[in-house]
């Protein structure tokens, strides 16, 4: 478990990625002059379909590579790195959670916890055990996810994000599949596990209800200088 | 562990592709070690069946016909040698030993041989190795209807020490073509391995004078088996009988007569090779098509271990692990077909030849076919791993409805 901290976990400066677009010609996306998450925070960004959340997130996990800017979570700078790092630093630091829960249908609840962990270098299956306890699911280890409803899915993908102890989790409308009781549940499975394990939260959707549960909200388009731009 | 666990899930998910391309792979190793050891055993096991034996001396004709006839039981013989011939040969003083056979007749279908008793108490059929009895057997008396079988013979006819038989005239099975002598078996050798084992041992006395052959050739042999002083002594005899004689003819040395034999059929042993080598790549290439075309299924499992973190040599490696794990289970079942296949060659070179084959003698080929099977497997693999290696992760995460 990470020590609670206020400190600056995430820090982000000058963030610039631009893709091309069918028009031709470079189309940017993320334009974020400044932001900051501190350890074991918890903050909600909303966002319209589109307006780019999912690139930025992709930016941070190190999945994209930035065209500009720094990314600094802890000591290291995700946007300076080559892929090989982002992707260690990803494996080791980073928590994941998708609206499409993006589980492994071949392997078991288990393994995709233990897959959670295992890239960075741990493959404990009794902590794996130990957070499907947690998140509800102590009897279903060996079960496929085809086997389960889609509320539990979420929990296997919540429990898997946490497995590798992370110190920054990312959910991207992690309740965007679930209806309204499943995804309060979840929701509330998220921050109280992150909150547990000491990992900051770092929550994007366009769900007012899925928004409501946090203390601090803010618009991705005040962050993000590309949306502003786009609508100009 | 992680690799592991990937490569197994991956070939559990692909279950029947895995299975399908596994049994080609088996095909292709157990095909590809049945034929190299089939040929490299085959040519090994003729040429040391002739060690015992120089030089085979016949009517004239063939040598390679006539090794085939004396030694290996096989073809007709050329001819007939005069009572005069074997006791020139016999006697010659480069000669060490020289053995008289006659054939003719058989025993439904395996070869009656009259011999002298020498071949049984003086002549080593392998280096320091004399034909030895069955407990309760003996050598049949030289001028009594009396037989000795082969191991191989006594257990395809049934003949045991004391039954009684008719041989058959000729060297094919004639039923109708039965001869009044009625011979008692009183021996039964042990295995030699060696083509002695398919033959029904006679006096040459017995053979000369069967009931029904014409009596004016009771004194002739079907050929004569030479052991030589010296190995000079080879060319002499050669030039004696084969340049400068035309009645008669010296196969000398037998062991360069089988290996020019073997060289002669050396191109089917090449096609047959050929065609395990094209079996073998078209296997390889299955590996690589079986995979490659899963893998647009396989993308976004790809791509969501990318996203919790996994390398891309790391995937890179798990697809050629995968190909190379395929080409290992098809090797281990490659093993069983070449079990199966190598039996089934091997016992049909034993009943035609009595040549025995040993299954797991197949010396280096089978460790350096499982290992060339699974590394072009592995090899296999390599392309469709470099297509999943540049899997763009985020563009395959997008979300799916």
């Amino acid at each position: 478990m990470n020590p609670p901290s206020t400190g600056p976990l995430l820090q982000i400066s000058g963030l610039k990625k631009s893709f091309s677009s069918p028009e031709g010609g470079p189309r940017t996306i993320v334009d974020v002059p400044g932001f900051s998450l501190a350890a074991g925070a918890q903050l909600a960004l909303r966002g319209e379909s589109g307006s780019g959340k999912t690139t930025f997130l992709h930016l941070i996990a190190g999945i994209l590579a930035a065209d500009a800017g720094s990314i600094r979570i802890g000591d290291l700078d995700m946007a300076a790195l080559g892929e090989p790092a982002r992707d260690r630093l990803r494996a080791s630091a980073i928590g994941y959670i998708f609206q499409t829960f993006n589980l492994l249908q071949g392997y078991s609840c288990l393994e995709n916890v233990v897959l959670g962990m295992a890239f960075g270098g741990k493959a404990d299956r009794s902590h794996a055990n130990a957070l499907l306890d947690r998140v509800g699911l102590s009897n279903h280890g060996r079960h496929y996810p085809r086997q389960l409803s889609t509320g539990q899915q979420q929990r296997v993908a919540v429990a898997r994000a946490l497995a590798k102890g992370p110190r920054l989790v990312l959910a991207d409308e992690p309740t965007g599949n679930l209806d309204r009781k499943n995804a309060r549940a979840t929701l509330a499975l998220i921050r109280e596990t992150c909150r547990e394990h000491g990992a900051a939260l770092l929550l994007v959707s366009h769900d007012p209800e899925a928004l409501g549960a946090f203390e601090e909200v803010r618009d991705f388009a005040d962050i993000n200088l590309a949306v502003k731009e786009a609508a100009s | 562990m992680t690799l592991a666990l990937i490569i197994l899930r991956s070939l559990r998910q692909h279950a029947l592709s895995t299975l399908i391309t596994a049994g080609s792979i088996a095909l292709a190793s157990g095909l590809l070690m049945t034929v190299w050891t089939v040929k490299t055993q085959a040519q090994s096991a003729f040429t040391r069946t002739t060690t015992s034996f120089d030089a085979v001396l016949g009517a004239r004709g063939s040598k390679l016909q006539l090794v085939l006839n004396a030694i290996f039981h096989l073809e007709a013989s050329p001819g007939n040698l005069e009572q005069a011939d074997y006791l020139y040969i016999k006697h010659h003083p480069l000669v060490k030993a020289a053995v008289p056979i006659a054939v003719g007749d058989n025993l439904r279908g395996y070869r009656l041989v009259g011999a002298l008793t020498e071949m049984f108490t003086d002549i080593e059929i392998a280096p320091g190795k004399k034909f030895t009895l069955e407990p309760g057997g003996r050598i049949f008396s030289p001028m009594a209807k009396e037989a000795v079988a082969g191991s191989f013979a006594a257990a395809k006819l049934g003949l045991k020490v004391g039954d009684t038989f008719h041989p058959f005239h000729g060297l094919d099975f004639n039923p109708n073509d039965q001869h009044a002598d009625l011979y008692t078996v009183v021996g039964v050798l042990q295995p030699t391995n060696t083509p002695a084992d398919r033959v029904v041992w006679i006096p040459l006395h017995g053979l000369q004078t069967m009931n029904g052959h014409d009596p004016k050739y009771a004194t002739q042999v079907s050929a004569v088996l030479v052991q030589l002083r010296t190995p000079a002594a080879g060319f002499l005899l050669d030039l004696m009988y084969n340049k400068q004689g035309n009645r008669l003819t010296f196969a000398w040395p037998v062991a360069s007569i089988i290996a020019d034999f073997f060289s002669k059929i050396s191109w089917f042993d090449r096609v047959l090779a050929l065609v395990a080598y094209l079996v073998a790549l078209v296997a390889t290439a299955s590996v690589l098509a079986s995979i490659y075309n899963s893998m647009s299924a396989r993308q976004r499992d790809i791509a969501i271990m990318r996203a919790l973190g996994a390398r891309r040599r790391m995937i890179f490696g798990a697809v050629v692990g995968e190909a190379a794990c395929i080409g290992g289970l098809g090797v281990a079942a490659g093993f069983v077909v070449y079990f199966v296949l190598f039996t089934v060659v091997a016992g049909l070179i034993r009943a035609q030849t009595g040549v025995v084959l040993d299954v797991w003698s197949g010396g280096r080929v089978l460790w350096l076919c499982p290992v060339a099977m699974v590394a072009l497997c592995a090899l296999g693999g390599v392309v469709p791993a470099v297509k999943a290696y540049r899997i763009p992760v985020a563009e395959t995460l997008a979300p799916i409805s």
